[in-house]
C-alpha cells in the first residue's frame, strides 16, 4: 500500500483542454449560422414590411373592396379590386374542384393499393410534377386546349393550368396524412367485414381529415398567387366577369402586373398604390386562406378523450 | 373480390396512371405545337442568339442567349443560396433552442408562401435601387474581372442578372433549406453522441457526423433548389431589363431574358400559331431541362433512403 495514492487524475483529461484553434473554429461556425438565419429573416420582414407599408393607403376604404376598374382611367385615383378578387376566387374554387379529387385519389392509390412498378412511377412522377415550372404548365393548356381544342382563353384554361400544379401539393401533403393513420383502425375495420373501399371512406379518410384539409388549403393558397399561367391563358378585364368560361377576367397578380406595365411606378402615383394594395390584399387573403385551414382542420379532428 | 372494391381500386389506379400519363403528355403537346415553327425557323434554333418571330413568315430564332441568361441566374443564385442554406439548416437542427426551432422554421417557410410577382417587384422597386449604390460600386472597382464589368443595361445597374440573382436566392432559399433540415435531423443520435465524448467541439460534432450524413440530401436539395430556379418565371419577367440589340456576354451586369421571363414577357405574340409555336418550342427546352435536373436530384436523394 502506498501511501502516495492520488485523489485525482494527476492531469486533466485531454478532452478538457480545446486549444484555441478550435475555440475559434467553433465559435466562428456558430456566429455564421446564426448570421445565415438572419440573412433569411431580413428579405421577409423587408418584403412584408414594403406591402404592408405600401399596401395600406388604399386598402382602408370600401370602394376598394366593392368597385372594379372599370369606370376609371389608369391613371385616374379611385375605383377598386373587388373584380381581381372575384376572378382570383373563382379560378382558385373550379382548379381545386378539379385537383382535390384527383389529388386525394393518388394518394389513396399510393397508400393503400400502390404495390410495385407503377406505384413507383407515380411517386416519381409526382415529384416531377411538383418540379415543373409554372410557365410550362401554362404552356401545355395553351397546346391543349387553345391550339388543339379550339377554345377561347378564359378564366377556366387558368384553372386547368393551376390544377397541374396544385395535384402534386395535393398528394404529397394527403400521401403523408394518410400513412400515419394507425393500421389498427383499417385491422379492425376489416375484422367486422366492412369492405376495404368503405373501409377506407369511412375510416381512413374522416380519421386523416383534418390534416388533408390542411394541405388542400395551403395549396390553395399557393396556387392563387400565381402568375405566369394568367398571363398566357387569361386577357385582363377591368370589369367584373363572373364567366369563368369566356370573356376576359382579371386577377390579383394579372391585375398588379397590368399595372406595373401600363402605369407609372413612381411612388405615391395611382399605380403604385394599386400595385400594393393589390398586393396586400392577395397577401391578406393567403394568410385567411391558411387560417381557416388551420381552424377547419381543428374543428374536424378527430375528438381525443 | 367485391364490384364496390374493383370499382375504387380501379378508380385510384386510374389517378395514378393519370399523373404518370401528364408528364408524357406535357412533353407531347409542347412538341406538336414546336414542330411547325422550328420548321418556319430560318436561323438554328440551338446556337443562335436573335430571336426574331414578329412576323410568322420569316422567323429566326435561336435558344442561346435564353440559355445563357438562364444558366447564369440560376448559378448566381444558388451560389448564394447553398451556403446560407446550409447554415439555416444547420442552426434549425443543431443551434436553435429546441423550443424555437418549429417558429423559428415556420419563419423560414413563409418566404416560400410569398407570391413571386411580389419579390418581383420589391426586387425592382424597392431592393434594386436599395443595393444601387453597392452593385455600382462593385461594378466600378472590379470591372476588370469579365463576369463584373459594364454590362448592356448600365448606368443604373438595376434590372441586372446581379439583383436578379440574388432575389432568385431568396426565393429558393425555403425549398434547400426544408429538405437539408429534414436529412440533418435524421443523423443517428449514438453518431453525435460518440463525437461528443470524444471531447469534440459542436461544430466538431457537425462537421464530423452531421454533414457527412446529410451530404447526399444537401447536395439533391440545393438540385431541387436548382431547378426552381431555372423555371421561376414572374419574378425574373419583372426585375430584369431586357437591352435592346446587344447580346448577353457573360457579365453580371448584363439584362436579358431567361427561358421562362422571354415567354412570359412576349405573350402578347400568341396571336399566331406559328410565332406561338416558337415560344412553345423554348418552353419545351425549359421542361426537360428541369424535367433532368429534378430527376438527377430525385436520384441522389432517392439513393440515400434506400
Amino acid at each position: 500500500m502506498s501511501a502516495t495514492t492520488l485523489e485525482a487524475p494527476a492531469t486533466t483529461p485531454a478532452f478538457q483542454q480545446v486549444s484555441m484553434a478550435r475555440k475559434v473554429k467553433n465559435g466562428l461556425a456558430t456566429t455564421l449560422v446564426w448570421l445565415s438565419f438572419l440573412i433569411a429573416v431580413v428579405p421577409l420582414v423587408w418584403v412584408l414590411y414594403t406591402v404592408v407599408a405600401n399596401g395600406i393607403r388604399r386598402i382602408p376604404y370600401s370602394n376598394w373592396w366593392s368597385q372594379d376598374l372599370g369606370n376609371y382611367l389608369s391613371d385616374e385615383v379611385g375605383g377598386g379590386v373587388l373584380h381581381a378578387i372575384i376572378g382570383s376566387l373563382l379560378q382558385g374554387l373550379v382548379c381545386a374542384i378539379i385537383a382535390v379529387p384527383i389529388g386525394m385519389l393518388v394518394a389513396i392509390y399510393l397508400v393503400e393499393y400502390g404495390r410495385g412498378k407503377l406505384a413507383k412511377a407515380t411517386t416519381f412522377m409526382v415529384d416531377i410534377l411538383s418540379g415543373v415550372p409554372s410557365i410550362v404548365a401554362a404552356l401545355f393548356i395553351y397546346a391543349l386546349w387553345i391550339t388543339t381544342f379550339g377554345l377561347p382563353r378564359s378564366g377556366f384554361a387558368v384553372s386547368l393550368a393551376l390544377v397541374l400544379l396544385m395535384i402534386p401539393v395535393v398528394v404529397r401533403s394527403s400521401e403523408e396524412m394518410l400513412r400515419i393513420v394507425p393500421d389498427d383502425l383499417r385491422e379492425a375495420s376489416y375484422a367486422l367485414g366492412v369492405p376495404k373501399w368503405k373501409t377506407i371512406m369511412k375510416i381512413v379518410l374522416p380519421t386523416a381529415m383534418s390534416g388533408i384539409i390542411g394541405g388542400i388549403m395551403m395549396a390553395l393558397a399557393r396556387v392563387m398567387g400565381e402568375t405566369a399561367p394568367l398571363l398566357v391563358l387569361v386577357g385582363y378585364s377591368a370589369y367584373t366577369n363572373w364567366d369563368i368560361f369566356s370573356g376576359e377576367q382579371a386577377a390579383l397578380p394579372l391585375l398588379m402586373n397590368n399595372e406595373r406595365v401600363t402605369n407609372s411606378m413612381d411612388p405615391g402615383s395611382v399605380g403604385f398604390d394599386r400595385i400594393w394594395g393589390a398586393a396586400l390584399t392577395l397577401v391578406l387573403i393567403i394568410a385567411i386562406i391558411n387560417l381557416l385551414a388551420t381552424v377547419f382542420a381543428r374543428l374536424v379532428a378527430p375528438k381525443k378523450k | 373480390m367485391r364490384p364496390g372494391d374493383r370499382i375504387f381500386q380501379n378508380l385510384t389506379t386510374g389517378a395514378g396512371v393519370f399523373v404518370v400519363a401528364l408528364i408524357g403528355l406535357i412533353g407531347l403537346f409542347l412538341l406538336i405545337q414546336a414542330i411547325p415553327a422550328l420548321q418556319a425557323n430560318k436561323g438554328s434554333f440551338l446556337t443562335n442568339h436573335g430571336w426574331s418571330t414578329n412576323d410568322p413568315a420569316n422567323m429566326s430564332f435561336g435558344i442561346l442567349d435564353l440559355l445563357e441568361v438562364t444558366v447564369a441566374t440560376s448559378l448566381v443564385a444558388l451560389i448564394i443560396a447553398m451556403p446560407v442554406s446550409l447554415g439555416i439548416a444547420l442552426f434549425l437542427t443543431q443551434y436553435a433552442p429546441k423550443r424555437l426551432a418549429r417558429p423559428f422554421g415556420y419563419v423560414v417557410d413563409l418566404l416560400a408562401a410569398v407570391p413571386s410577382i411580389i419579390f418581383g417587384l420589391w426586387g425592382i422597386l424597392v431592393f434594386a435601387p436599395a443595393i444601387e449604390p453597392f452593385s455600382q460600386w462593385i461594378n466600378d472597382t472590379f470591372s476588370w474581372f469579365p463576369l463584373l464589368a459594364p454590362g448592356n443595361v448600365a448606368p443604373s445597374v438595376r434590372g441586372t442578372i446581379f439583383t436578379a440573382g440574388i432575389v432568385l436566392a431568396v426565393m429558393i432559399l425555403p425549398i434547400i433549406t426544408s429538405l437539408s433540415r429534414e436529412v440533418f435531423e435524421r443523423t443517428p443520435t449514438p453518431h453525435m453522441e460518440g463525437a461528443l465524448a470524444l471531447g469534440a467541439t459542436r461544430w466538431e460534432v457537425i462537421r464530423t457526423t452531421v454533414l457527412p450524413f446529410g451530404k447526399a440530401g444537401y447536395v439533391g436539395a440545393s438540385m431541387l433548389g436548382l431547378g426552381r430556379a431555372l423555371g421561376e418565371t414572374i419574378a425574373l419577367a419583372v426585375i430584369l431589363l431586357i437591352p435592346q440589340g446587344k447580346n448577353f456576354d457573360w457579365s453580371l451586369f448584363d439584362g436579358g431574358a431567361t427561358f421562362a421571363s422571354k415567354i412570359a414577357a412576349n405573350y402578347s405574340e400568341f396571336n399566331n400559331q406559328i410565332s406561338a409555336g416558337a415560344y412553345i418550342a423554348a418552353g419545351l427546352v425549359l421542361f426537360v431541362l428541369t424535367f433532368l435536373v429534378n430527376f438527377a436530384a430525385r436520384s441522389v436523394i432517392g439513393k440515400k433512403g434506400d
